[in-house]
């Protein structure tokens, strides 16, 4: 399916909606709101949101813990996300899993992983599962660069490959695994070289790129739902903030690096594209934002408004019924 | 009733629930047409096919992993572990990924998942494929840990465990496989969570499970011409621990010998003492006495690995032993 100017403007709108959360729940930890620790993906929202945009009822994805922008992709509602950072009740995990464990079964994501690298066995087990019954869909597995140094990348990747399930690895490379550069830690300088080893196709895209982004991993998801086996995708992107909400000082990158990859903006890109294109006018954007900026102020009262988990609670989910 | 081996109980569970269910899946290693390292899985893939009893490639890791989200996503694998040993390599998937999915999503997603390892010495196979490490399990609220110590409860637990919504880690005693016992010929479930008196007994209370079962059943006949009447619980279940039994038991008889194969240092012995001071201490006529494997690694040589874990022998000593005090 061709993007259609309707679901740029959605693409874009989620793409806002996910910078302008990311922000806020950024100044929420550093007003001392929010408990525990959040990994934010201001940068990536082309590359997490357009890859979500091009699936289909019934397709899965997993995340990381940088999680959030792909979890607006999917179609997360808002409010349930941000009552989750505020650890309540009426959040997507009920309180019970806070930022980096975000999980909406029911619209596509199996749940972003604390652990670096473990959405890979779980997504090849759900290609597994759309494969024994045929089910016409795909996994799309986030992962980022730093994850395709685990062990578990490998053997997921070679399983994907020789049983011909249906999953797009799809590596977010945003040149660093905490302060640790691809430079350092691998010796190829394009993850999507590693497909080859696994005999697996494989592309590279530009992750600032929205639209590149949707067309190229479309094509992608349907090579795989063809049933050819699974892909990889390499996004190129950049994480604008810092690794998470203690990486304040930043002593491995400067900050020329930070302002060259800030003027490629997906945001701004796609405005861009959507002016010259006639897809929206400068009015219509400003709707957008203010539309979005409304939304998020009555999610963050739906979120304090909402009552914490009761503490009787504590080991009622430890066991499934 | 019909008489049968360990192994093949666990094979009839398997076949009767893939039967029963299409979603029931096996994947490991070698497990097809060579039948598995223990024969368990022998002739299943000529019965289901390729598509359900899956031959994986070595990476225990990513079995794991693939049975949790196939399991997360509705099917329900068991998975075979070459040698219990292996799950070393699989504790990310299973610890903190199959058993917090529940959890970490307060209850919206499940992992109906069984990993099947053989456990345990006295097969000459030396340090790293002889462990028994399901304590490290039992340290882990979301698994749940049995542990079958003969072809009824095998079977039993196997059928429970595949119906189960949760991860079960079912444990295997190599030296069980061939052990032979009745099982009914009708459908049946051993609930998990319920321990078991073996024998009843009115001296003193033997809490044990798997092959140390046997070899505590053995112990009490002996111990019987000595006018010893062992009471003798089999635990089938490791986690949750049926509490209610051991304390009835020991409340009864006043004295508790815990017997098992695993290393003493953070073994299951160690809780279930714990237990037992916690809840039945004003009824013990003498302090709880854990006898478990030596705190090494299981040798190679023969002599040397009987004399890591407790034998019959041993088993007789201690209790007779503890009647003295
Ligand atoms: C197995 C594991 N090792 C280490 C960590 C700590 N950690 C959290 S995120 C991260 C960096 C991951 O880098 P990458 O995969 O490139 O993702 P990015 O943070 O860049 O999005 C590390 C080391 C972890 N959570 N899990
Ligand atoms: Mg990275």
């Amino acid at each position: 399916m061709s993007l259609t100017n309707e679901k740029t403007i959605n693409m874009y709108t989620k793409m806002v909606t996910a910078r302008l959360m990311e922000e806020m729940i950024g100044e929420l930890f550093a007003e001392g709101m929010l408990h525990g620790t959040t990994h934010l993906g201001i940068g990536q929202e082309a590359s997490a949101i357009a890859a979500c945009m091009t699936l289909q009822e019934g397709d899965k994805i997993t995340l990381t813990h940088r999680n959030h922008v792909g979890c607006i992709g999917i179609g997360m509602e808002l409010k349930y996300i941000m009552a989750e950072m505020f650890g309540k009740e009426t959040g997507a995990c009920s309180g019970f899993g806070g930022s980096m464990h975000l999980v909406d079964v029911e619209k596509g994501n199996l749940g972003a992983n604390g652990i670096v690298g473990g959405g890979l066995g779980i997504a090849t087990g759900a290609a597994l599962k759309m494969k024994y019954k045929k089910d016409n869909n795909v996994v799309l597995c986030f992962l980022g660069d730093g994850a395709t140094n685990e062990g578990l990348f490998h053997e997921a990747m070679n399983l994907a490959s020789i049983w011909k399930l249906p999953v797009v690895f799809y590596v977010e490379n945003n040149g660093y695994a905490v302060s640790m550069p691809t430079e350092r830690s691998m010796n190829i300088r394009d993850i999507e070289k590693r497909a080859e080893g696994y005999g697996m196709r494989s592309i590279i895209l530009d992750g600032n790129n929205a639209i590149d982004v949707y067309n190229m991993t479309f094509s992608a998801v349907q090579y795989v739902r063809e049933g050819n086996g699974p892909m990889l995708i390499e996004s190129k992107t950049y994480r604008i903030s810092g690794h998470s909400r203690n990486d304040t000082e930043q002593r491995y990158r400067d900050s020329q690096e930070v302002e060259q990859w800030s003027a490629k903006c997906p945001i701004k890109r796609l405005e861009e594209y959507m002016l010259k294109n006639n897809i929206a006018d400068e009015e219509m954007l400003k709707d957008i934002n203010a539309q979005v900026t409304q939304e998020l102020k009555e999610a963050i009262l739906f979120s304090q408004n909402s009552i914490e988990p009761d503490v009787e609670d504590l080991q009622r989910y430890v066991y499934a019924k | 009733m019909k008489e049968i081996t360990y192994k093949e109980a666990l094979r009839e569970a398997l076949s009767e629930e893939m039967t029963r269910d299409e979603n029931v899946i096996l994947m490991g290693e070698d497990i097809g047409l060579y039948g598995g390292n223990f024969q368990v899985t022998q002739d299943l893939v000529l019965q289901f096919g390729e598509e359900r009893v899956m031959d994986t490639p070595l990476s225990e890791a990513v079995i794991a992993g693939c049975a949790t989200g196939a399991a997360m996503s509705g099917l329900r694998p068991v998975v075979e572990v070459m040698f219990s040993d292996f799950v070393t390599l699989m504790m990310d998937n299973l610890v903190n990924q199959a058993a917090k999915q529940s959890f970490m999503s307060a209850g919206k997603v499940s992992v109906p998942l069984v990993v099947r390892l053989p456990v345990g010495c006295g097969t000459g196979a030396a340090a790293q494929h002889s462990q028994s490490l399901e304590a490290w399990m039992c340290h882990v609220p979301g698994l749940k840990v049995v542990f079958p110590s003969n072809p009824y409860e095998a079977k039993g637990l196997m059928k429970a465990a595949i119906r189960d919504n949760n991860p079960i880690i079912f444990c295997e005693h190599k030296m069980l496989y061939n052990a032979v016992g009745n099982v009914p010929e009708d459908d049946y479930v051993i609930q998990i969570g319920q321990a078991n008196v073996m024998k009843k007994g009115a001296h003193l209370s033997i809490i044990t499970y798997g092959y140390s079962v046997q070899k505590c059943l053995q112990a009490a006949m002996q111990l019987k011409t000595r006018g010893i009447d062992a009471e003798i619980i089999d635990l089938r279940t490791l986690l949750p621990l049926d509490e209610k039994t051991i304390i009835d038991s020991v409340k009864k008889t006043g004295r508790a010998l815990i017997v098992h194969d695993a290393v003493r240092t953070g073994g299951v012995g160690g809780e279930i003492a714990a237990l037992i001071a916690e809840k039945a201490f004003p009824y013990l006529k003498a302090p709880v006495v854990r006898l478990a494997g030596k705190d090494v690694p299981i040798p190679f040589n023969k002599k040397l690995e009987q004399a890591a874990v407790p034998q019959v022998a041993d088993i007789k000593k201690a209790a007779e032993r503890l009647m003295r005090k």
